[in-house]
């Protein structure tokens, strides 16, 4: 059967004749006519279909549906953690009004996802109390990337410092960004015992060459860095840029940058009403103080406040659009132009949901299972948590003592528990450990079950 | 023919800050079980000089009214799927297939975390196996990372790909520039740039292709790459690429191919045939998947085998019956994304394959190329609007239309017609870009615009011109329907009156 395909209602063939004809063509290669013979492509396509609606929903959901259940959400963080995604977030966010729009070039037409973004932009800025932050960077690895690209071009400076245990995934992609800059990535020692940077090196090290000093709390292995205070005493001293990277659900429970002196703040919005997804879409989170020099040298988009001419009613627009790429080609200040918009308003409803009071809670409930979980740990031979001597948040690592990491997995898996992520090959100094995450998704049960896995995994 | 009398929804919607009242709460987070609190006292946990001391200064609403703010601001905004046409050039705004979404929130792939053991997800690497493929052989390439999270990062991978090849040739300091017509969109000279590159711009010809003998000029062994699409900005498909493509390998430079306006050629002919080394294609343009105000996008990249060993970690390989992740690539440019890329964005996009299929794709760029000539040659001669650059061409999947006279002769510019349009419950073109068109009106309608939408965008067009000359002050008045009428934009930037926050907005009350 010949059938229009429902997504094309001009290929009903009547249709596609009047067309033609009206518009003087035969055929439609006669369109195509610019393209050298020589060039044009006479194969098929290896795409596999057409299907049905209905065919291809059973072939696709199948598909997915070959990765493996698990008893509860996997055990891991690291940059993408399991929280819990309110219905009204996926309500919203499934709004066709907000789904299928695009960049809000026509903003009178567009005040809904202006404003929405704007709250985002003002809730983001509440929750880490620096005065601007821009409507989306891709994830927190590239959000840092163009952190150190702004720095570099506000102070001409070129070396970025960051800790030792940074995230490798987001240090590849620092390394990625800054490399055409000629920017240098530099780590700084950390304390044996805590973990935390130590200053003693740091102040040796900061000099008229650092662009940036880069701390992250909770740190990748998930204790909270204690000296960001004097971290970014020294890094001021040197008149370098403070950066600082967050899991915002820390900040809960935790100081927030702006109150510690950073310059810059990035970070990971995906716990912020949004799917882990297999690692994508993110939301970079990306913030700083209301100094002119850096707002301007902002990278990505930024929505404000400001009045229709004629009845001076509140409205909302792009602004400060002269740093964009559309503007400043190639004087720009980042060739980002579609971001995580969509990602923002999800972090937006979010956040006014839980408030303050629902973040606070929910940090605790993280942290206080996360530490239910380590007195457990600590209570099985061969197994011992974490390897730094701090407070840690919602990750630790686990050190096994006769197991391979990978191999202690396999046992949990064959349990139905996704357990930490091994991290000998990122550390090996840290020797057969994983890193773990406890969330709220993560019930006392869901706990006590891995444990009696573990313990039979270590054995 | 139906000309609406559209009124766009207007809630004036107070600030969700503005609706805050002390001790409500829109959602309760489980607290630790009593065998938990029993044995951890949070605080005690955190060190008191990290403690966060005053709770952040959110906004405290119940779930109810949470709700109803963005479904009110929702209802103040445009998509394609609730509005009407949405002609907005270089973007292929095509429908946004209902199924795709559903599918795009299986648990299976929503609670997937990317650190898992490969043998938990080998469904998502199997689709995400399969798109490769298919992406492999809609543009004609060798290999592919799916990475990228948006075009322009897609463009800014592609090039890291090019500076490594020469880089591994012992040339990267002899050759520091790329090359990009002055038709380019603007994200191509600030990729190349964020890659390190000095960015040279060649003319265009009178019918819009690449004059070459300025490209002659300025192609040497400082040469790079050239950054091109095509069909171009004016929707023209330019003849002379393989010449093109000849020039700039012949100098040892590669060619790359911005594949923003793919949606014109899928099955017609191949990025990899023109002779393009690498290539980025929006998954959020030509695969149908949502643009969500501006994202989240998925710009994958693709190229040709000597550019293979440059990709970035990691890759999907297919052995022995399980897909697993390869890291093992030690001429790669790293990681550009933190994981894989917008997966879940790319789901969207292998549904939208397999829907279509090989024919479907090839018809939806026929179609989407006879909607924009329709839309061409229906306004071409309208009174005041002229279709620059060989209007006697065809166009391919969008059209750029100028309304230079219409300006001169009755003040009415494109931005006046493009609010008319919004009056009428259009959306409007892309305006002021090409650069190189004067009052430029840039049209794409897509091949899922029925033809009653196209007339109805040709009416509304013809009778704001009509309206220009017959009552200028009145066309521009526009838009009176939307929410909002004419917006102070220079208030917005000015260092005296900016305001990007809640924060902010209280403080400049207060002052």
């Amino acid at each position: 059967m010949n059938r229009a395909h429902p997504y094309l209602p001009n290929s009903v063939p009547e249709i596609k004749e009047k067309m033609m004809d009206e518009i003087g063509v035969k055929s439609i290669d006669d369109l195509y006519v610019n393209i050298p013979e020589k060039l044009r492509f006479k194969g098929e396509l290896q795409v596999p279909g057409p299907y049905t609606e209905l065919e291809m929903k059973k072939q696709v959901s199948d598909t997915l549906e070959k990765n493996t259940p698990l008893k509860c959400p996997p055990f891991l963080g690291g940059g993408v953690w399991p929280h819990y995604v309110p219905s009204v977030v996926d309500e919203v966010v499934h709004r066709a009004e907000f789904l299928t729009s695009y960049t809000p070039y026509q903003p009178e037409i567009s005040q809904g996802i202006l404003q929405s973004i704007f709250e985002y932009q003002s809730l983001i800025c509440e929750l880490v109390e620096m005065a601007v932050a821009n409507a989306s960077m891709y994830d927190w690895s590239s959000a840092l990337g163009e952190a150190a690209l702004l720095a570099s071009r506000l102070n001409h400076r070129d070396t970025i410092l960051v800790p030792t245990h940074i995230s490798p995934s987001r240090l590849a992609v620092l390394k990625t960004y800054t490399g055409p800059a000629g920017m240098r990535v530099e780590k700084v020692n950390n304390d044996s015992e805590s973990g935390m940077m130590d200053l003693e090196d740091l102040t040796n090290r900061v000099d008229d060459k650092t662009a940036a000093v880069y701390v992250e709390t909770p740190s990748y292995l998930g204790f909270a860095e204690e000296n960001v205070e004097a971290i970014g005493e020294i890094t001021h001293d040197k008149k370098a840029l403070y950066v600082t990277g967050v899991d915002p659900i820390s900040l809960g429970l935790l100081k927030a940058p702006g109150s510690y002196g950073a310059d810059v703040v990035v970070g990971e919005g995906q716990p912020l009403g949004n799917h882990m997804s297999y690692g994508g879409p993110l939301l970079g989170i990306f913030a700083c103080n209301h100094d002119n020099a850096i707002i301007r040298q902002m990278p990505g988009r930024i929505i404000g406040i400001t009045e229709t001419i004629a009845d001076k009613r509140r409205a909302f627009v792009m602004t400060l659009q002269t740093r964009e790429q559309h503007i400043r080609r190639e004087k720009a200040t980042s060739n980002i132009c579609s971001n995580e918009a969509l990602c923002s308003v999800a972090g937006a409803v979010y956040l006014s949901l839980l408030g303050p009071n629902g973040l606070r809670d929910l940090a605790e409930t993280c942290t206080s299972r996360a530490h239910y979980a380590i007195r457990r740990i600590n209570e099985i031979d061969g197994a011992k948590a974490p390897h730094f001597n701090s407070y840690h948040f919602k990750e630790f690592t686990v050190k096994y003592s006769n197991r391979k990491a990978a191999d202690v997995n396999k046992v949990l898996l064959a349990h139905g528990y996704q357990g930490g992520k091994p991290l000998k090959p990122e550390f090996p100094e840290l020797g057969e450990s994983a890193l773990f995450c406890v969330t709220e998704m993560h019930t006392k049960k869901d706990i006590d079950g891995l444990m009696a896995a573990l313990r039979e995994a270590t054995h | 023919m139906t000309v609406r009398k559209f009124r766009q929804a207007d809630w004036e919607e107070p600030l969700i800050f503005e609706l805050s009242h002390e001790g409500r709460y829109g959602f309760h987070p489980p607290e630790a079980e009593e065998g938990i609190r029993d044995e951890v006292n949070v605080e005690w946990l955190v060190p008191q000089g990290i403690a966060r001391e005053t709770p952040a200064g959110l906004p405290e609403v119940s779930e109810m009214e949470v709700l109803r703010h963005f479904i009110h601001l929702s209802q103040m905004n445009y998509g394609v799927n609730s509005g009407l046409i949405y002609p907005l050039g270089s973007c292929t705004m095509k429908y946004n297939p209902i199924i795709n979404e559903v599918l795009a929130s299986h648990p299976s792939l929503t609670g997937a975390h990317p650190d898992q053991d490969p043998s938990t997800v080998q469904g998502i690497l199997e689709f995400l196996y399969k798109l490769k493929q298919g992406y492999l052989s809609v543009t004609g390439m060798d290999d592919a990372t799916l990475q990228p999270a948006a075009g322009a990062h897609g463009e800014w991978t592609g090039i890291m790909l090019i500076r490594a090849y020469h880089h591994d040739r012992g040339e990267s300091a002899q050759r520091t520039e790329i090359i990009v017509p002055d038709s380019a969109h603007g994200t191509n000279p600030a990729s190349a740039a964020m890659a390190g590159y000095k960015i040279v711009e060649v003319p265009s010809n009178p019918d819009g292709t690449v004059n070459l003998d300025a490209l002659k000029a300025v192609v040497g062994p400082q040469t790079a790459g050239l950054m091109l699409t095509n069909p171009n900005t004016l929707g023209i498909f330019d003849h002379q690429i393989a010449e093109i493509a000849e020039i700039i390998h012949g100098a040892g430079g590669l060619m790359y191919y911005d594949g923003a306006n793919l949606n014109a050629i899928m099955g017609k002919c191949r990025p990899g045939d023109m002779g393009f080394d690498v290539v980025h294609v929006n998954l959020h343009k030509t695969f149908s998947t949502p643009h969500g105000g501006g994202g989240p996008g998925s710009g994958p990249v693709g190229c040709k085998a000597i550019l293979a060993k440059y990709l970035p970690v990691p890759d999907i390989v297919y052995r022995d019956g399980k897909y697993t992740l390869s890291y093992d690539s030690p001429k790669s440019i790293g990681k550009v994304h933190g994981y894989y890329g917008n997966v879940n964005v790319m789901l969207k996009a292998y549904a939208y394959m397999l829907t279509m299929g090989p024919e479907g794709l090839r018809e939806a760029s026929e179609l989407s190329v006879l909607n924009a000539n329709y839309i061409a040659r229906k306004l071409k001669d309208t009174k005041g609007l002229s279709l620059p650059f060989a209007p006697e061409k065809p166009r391919m999947h969008e059209a750029v239309l100028s309304a230079q006279k219409l300006s001169e002769d009755t003040t009415v510019r494109a931005l006046n017609v493009a609010k008319n349009l919004l009056d009428h419950g259009l959306h409007a073109p892309t305006i002021y870009f090409p650069l190189i068109v004067p009052e430029a009106l840039m049209v794409e309608p897509t091949e899922t615009e029925p033809v009653e939408a196209l007339d109805d965008f040709i009416e509304v067009v013809k009778k704001t011109c009509e309206l220009a000359y017959t009552n200028p002050q009145e066309a521009l008045k526009a838009p009176v329907n939307t929410v909002v009428g004419k917006l102070d934009e220079a208030k917005a930037a000015h260092p005296k009156t900016i305001c990007l926050s809640w924060r902010k907005l209280c403080q400049l009350i207060a002052e």
